[in-house]
């Protein structure tokens, strides 16, 4: 059960929180223009890897608000929390 | 026979109060701070269970939680017994009862005590290899397995007692309350950190406080002695709060723990009642400190297993903790120091030991000198070839072991005893260290997987962390304490400490008998009943993970998770298949520690405080009106009004009835209502809606559907706008938190540039939903001055209102086809507004309906429930929805996808309308539909999502989703059932009121 630092809200129990899966993917602007490969590319495809991963996350009871969390899915370390919009910490 | 086994009073137990418990029947006496084992073992009882496979007789093996033999049936004769307890743990009150388990008829004469004979019929795999041909045959061969298999019987109605969870938030956690965790808990305490300080067992002070060891000294005091006065001291320390009788069962991330709390196991009867029988305990804590101590190994040797054969540290608490004396003639067998200590324990208290039989050539510490003085026999380079007796031990035969220990040598020497104490060395028990995640390392020199590195919230103490001997402990103590809790000094720095050191060592996972290993019976892991010989079986077939090699022996996989044979499981791999045990690893030690109740899990959750569930403001009204009620998520929604002596089937028949041809109601108050606005607000329903929302205007209604990015229907619902930036929205029961959460996701993340404000406005609505051809003259009695013309409130439009001054909210839409009206008051005027449209309705015979009707009325317009005609695989398209999808917008959620290759082919499945050819059958829904009866295999082409019998259409109606449906129309299809094949036809969707007329009745 992780202890997950909220941006907004502070340090809350996992089970405030949601998990939203891999993190900056961004929804393509124009889809139409996109092949169905490409179009997939974005639908299904996801990383899950051993090491540092970069997940969404939404305090669901608590303030709604979404985030991102970089993640070591070998220990389950949280390295960093940081705002939607915000660039992934480069270490 | 009675033979009193008391041998002196010990300052632990009250011999001024005596109890009397029954054990098998039998009635016995103990006295206060005895465990049902100790006070067993003083009635000279040590057969107290048949084992797993081959129902071997067997004792009581251990004094704690690990114990492996020992697990009995709490309260056997009463309807909520407590199976696999353990002797051990038990402490005993008047009126106890306690039975052994996995025997028949009786443990003293257990029919099954012939598999024992039948044991070379028995490997390990014998499951695997036996049961599995003829394949046909495996139900017959588990009726057999299941009656002869299993441990303890499970209580059969409802748990009485009562449970709870608590939430800890701490500084510093205490696991274990021996010499290192109280120092431990007393210097963080002192040290101004709120401390939490547990122990399983119901005193303090582990293993040190009866070592009654006089070369253990501190400042110059036996061990013993000087840590009482410590734990003295507790009491006046602030932050401190000290829980015994609680085990941490579960170590998970971020130093959250689960812990039992025992709290009135212990009381008898009539002091148990109404109090809470375990606490849950949550705990998170800054910072943990494990001193969980160290488990003692036993050895592994032919025939090891017989009652009376303990383990040397048992023998040694049961004498100076219980005062109780486990055998009249002893015997010792070891590989290390330890069973010398417990042997001058019972030497010193007049307990006859014969022998110490030692494995090592030679030790030379001080413990072996008093051995020596006081003239007890030890065996030096011997070992244990085969023991003794059934029910009871009666003696052993010992060999010279030879230099490379894999074999004996000389004569057979014979010794008679009844009680064998096994010292094979000790585990730290690491489990909650690994629980929590981090990595053991392998000390080939002590053979011990232990803790090396500590964390910054994290740190093992003691003989948990590898430290065994006295100085070793106090040191590392003091110089991890001061780290970890970043302190200057500790207390109990620079005490003086004198303690012997081991000084010579020799480990065999596995002693050599005489025989070859397949005439032998060394067990590993006594709960299940795996040898080394399985092991080796195993290994020999092919086995070579540790995590398979557990699975197919089953070594580990008892309720103990083989506290005790584990190590040797491991080394006897290793030895065997010549790889170093640091390399093989061990298997994953899970939660929980010991077995939990189910009760202790669920605490205060159950009847009706199972789930949180959410009644309408209605709700009243709908019981006094004996509304039978489904849960609809959280919701109990009402399903049917019966009347009188009405089935479901006939209430439906009615209501259905009487909502097309006069008036119905319905509470609909559970839909999900999100309340939208921003300037942005059309724009955001143009994307999240596959339909058009720019030019709906201001008090009009449309009905939307939503999809996901994989173009699959997600929710629908209809949506009305309040004003230029003002919408509701309204979403299925079951979909109201999650389509909030997706709206929320989008705004968040993907088009933040949007102003749009989402509140979920669900609860602050009730909503009536007048339904029929009189609805309208039912409205207008209630609100005389609105004007219901179709000109001035037509069909999908919203009016807002005043009802007796509450400002109500209306919208005629219409999920039946009727001619309806949603009223939507403020929610705690809802019950008020219900009663007002009932009491208008009389005339007309208003008829309240629940969800069951007002699913059929849905389904003879074929309008699609989703989550029932949908299952997260069709697309509007595939819905025949083809009309709300905008062809003109340029994105909308899910757009792209509609487009794929897979979601545009012809034949995906489709919605489509099923009559059956016998009118007066109905469908089960879930059933299968083929198109032909004899094919083999047949291919399934789509199944039944709804069905119902219209009472309005006086036939047997049903939605399908049917591969290529849209082609089908027309078609003869067959639904095969268990005793019969249904003939139907494939159908329009709609099936009553194609042209809509009656909305506008």
């Amino acid at each position: 059960m992780f202890l997950i630092n909220c941006p907004y809200c502070g340090e809350r129990d996992q089970q405030e929180f949601k998990a939203g899966g891999e993190a900056h993917i961004e929804r393509p602007k124009q889809p139409t223009e996109l092949s169905d490969d490409e179009w997939a590319e974005y639908l299904f495809m996801r990383k899950n890897i051993k090491g540092v991963q970069f997940e969404r996350w939404n305090h669901a009871h608590g303030c709604r608000k979404w985030f991102n969390m970089a993640r070591d899915t070998s220990n389950d370390e949280i390295k960093a929390i940081y705002k939607m919009g915000e660039k992934p910490p480069t270490q | 026979m009675t033979l009193n086994l008391r041998v002196k009073s010990s300052e632990f137990i009250d011999e001024t109060n005596r109890i009397s418990f029954k054990f098998d029947g039998k009635t016995y006496y103990g006295f206060k701070g005895d465990t049902l084992a100790s006070a067993l073992i003083a009635n000279n009882v040590h057969l107290v269970g048949r084992s797993f496979k081959y129902h071997r007789p067997r004792g009581i093996m251990t004094s704690g939680s690990e114990e492996p033999n020992a697990i009995v049936q709490v309260n056997p004769n009463s309807n909520i017994t407590e199976p696999n307890a353990r002797a051990t743990e038990i402490e005993i009150y008047e009126g106890l009862e306690a039975s052994s388990q996995n025997c028949w008829p009786s443990v003293n004469f257990d029919i099954g005590g012939i598999n024992n004979f039948l044991a070379p019929l028995f490997p390990a795999g014998f499951y695997y290899k036996t049961f599995m041909w003829p394949k046909s045959f495996w139900e017959k061969y588990e009726f057999f397995i299941r009656h002869s298999a299993g441990l303890g019987k499970s209580p059969n109605t409802r748990d009485p007692d009562i449970y709870d969870h608590r939430n800890i938030h701490c500084d510093v956690l205490v696991v274990g309350a021996g010499i290192s965790g109280i120092l431990a808990a007393k210097n963080a305490a002192k040290n101004n950190f709120k401390t939490l300080l547990l122990d399983e067992k119901n005193e303090l002070g582990g293993s040190t406080i009866f070592e009654a060891n006089e070369d253990n000294k501190i400042n110059h005091n036996s061990a013993s002695e000087w840590l009482k006065k410590e734990i003295n001291e507790l009491k006046n320390i602030e932050n401190l709060e000290i829980k015994t009788r609680t085990s941490v069962a579960a170590y998970h991330q971020y130093n959250y723990l689960l812990a039992r709390e025992n709290l009135t196991d212990h009381l008898v009867k009539k002091d148990k009642k109404n109090k809470i029988r375990q606490r849950l305990l949550k705990i998170r804590a800054k910072k943990v400190i494990l001193a969980t101590g160290a488990l003692e190994r036993p050895l592994i040797f032919n025939n090891n297993d017989r009652p009376g054969i303990m383990l040397s540290s048992a023998i040694k608490k049961y004498s100076n903790f219980y005062g109780v004396a486990c055998g009249t003639k002893n015997i010792f067998f070891t590989n290390n120091d330890s069973a010398y200590e417990s042997a001058l324990s019972l030497h010193n208290k007049g307990i006859k030991v014969e022998a110490i039989i030692d494995i090592r050539e030679n030790s030379d510490t001080k413990i072996i000198k008093k051995i020596n003085d006081a003239g007890i026999k030890i065996y030096w380079a011997h070992t244990i070839v085969d023991t003794r007796g059934y029910k009871r031990l009666s003696g052993v035969s010992i060999m010279k072991l030879s230099n490379d220990g894999t074999s004996v040598t000389g004569n057979k020497i014979s010794i008679s005893c009844d009680c064998l104490g096994i010292a094979g060395g000790w585990t730290p028990a690491v489990h909650l260290y690994t629980q929590s995640g981090s990595k053991l390392t392998f000390d080939e020199e002590r053979k011990i997987f232990f803790p090396k590195t500590d964390t910054k919230e994290q740190i093992s103490v003691g003989s948990c962390g590898g430290d065994f001997e006295l100085d070793e402990i106090i040191t590392n103590l003091n110089y991890k304490l001061k780290n970890f809790l970043n302190i200057n000094k500790t207390d109990f720095e620079g005490i003086s400490l004198e303690n012997d050191h081991e000084t010579s060592k020799r480990n065999i996972w596995l002693l050599p008998s005489d025989k070859t290993i397949g005439k032998t019976k060394p067990f590993v892991d006594y709960q299940n009943d795996a040898t080394a010989k399985d092991i080796k079986l195993a290994l020999r077939e092919g086995f070579r993970s540790i995590e398979h090699v557990k699975r197919y022996t089953t070594t580990g996989m008892g309720t103990d998770q083989g506290k005790l044979g584990n190590m040797h499981a491991l080394g006897i791999i290793a030895d065997t298949a010549g790889v170093k045990m640091g390399e093989l690893g061990t298997t994953t030690f899970r939660p929980p520690y010991t077995p939990l109740t189910f009760g202790t899990i669920v605490g205060r959750n159950v009847g009706e405080f199972f789930d949180t569930f959410r009644r309408t403001p209605m709700n009243d009204w709908h019981i006094k009106n004996k509304a039978e009620f489904e849960n609809v998520g959280q919701w109990k929604r009402s399903w049917y009004y019966p009347k009188e002596d009405e089935t479901m089937h006939q209430a439906v028949q009615r209501e259905s009835k009487a909502a097309r041809q006069s008036a119905g109601i319905l509470d609909a108050s559970t839909l999900g209502k999100i309340d939208i606005q921003g300037s942005d607000a059309s724009e955001f329903l143009n994307r999240v809606y596959t339909n058009a929302w720019s030019k709906l205007a201001i008090g009009k209604c449309r009905y939307g559907l939503m999809l996901n990015e994989d173009g699959m229907v997600y929710d629908d619902g209809v949506t009305t706008r309040l004003g230029e930036n003002h919408y509701i929205m309204t979403t299925t029961t079951g979909g109201a938190a999650n389509v909030l959460g997706k709206l929320e996701d989008y705004l968040q993340t993907e088009w933040p540039e949007l102003d749009v404000y989402l509140t979920s406005v669900t609860d602050h609505f009730a909503t009536a939903s007048l339904c029929g051809p009189n609805s309208k003259k039912i409205l207008n009695k209630i609100i005389p001055d609105l004007d219901l013309s179709d000109d001035n409130f037509p069909h999908m439009s919203f009016k807002e209102v005043l009802i007796d001054k509450i400002k109500c909210r209306i919208m005629r839409i219409s999920f039946t086809g009727e001619l309806s009206y949603e009223i939507n008051a403020p929610a705690s005027y809802g019950e008020a507004i219900w009663q007002k449209c009932i009491e208008a309705g009389k005339e007309f015979n208003i008829t309240p309906y629940g969800t069951e009707t007002m699913h059929l009325l849905r389904a003879e317009k074929g309008f699609i429930i989703v989550g029932q005609d949908t299952d997260g695989t069709m697309t509007p398209i595939d819905l025949q929805m083809d009309w709300i999808v905008s062809k003109k917008k340029y994105d909308f959620i899910g757009k792209r996808s509609l487009y794929r290759s897979d979601t545009m082919k012809e034949d995906r499945k489709q919605l489509v309308g099923l009559l059956t050819e016998d009118p007066n059958i109905v469908l089960e829904e879930g059933a299968q539909i083929v198109s032909e009866l004899n094919q083999k295999p047949v291919e399934m082409l789509g199944h039944v999502t709804s069905s119902y019998f219209s009472p309005n259409l006086n036939k047997s109606i049903a939605l399908a989703v049917v591969k290529d449906g849209k082609n089908m129309m027309g078609r003869k299809l067959f639904v095969p059932m268990e005793n019969k094949n249904i003939s139907v036809t494939v159908a329009n969707t709609v099936f009553y009121d194609e042209k809509n007329e009656r909305l506008n009745a």
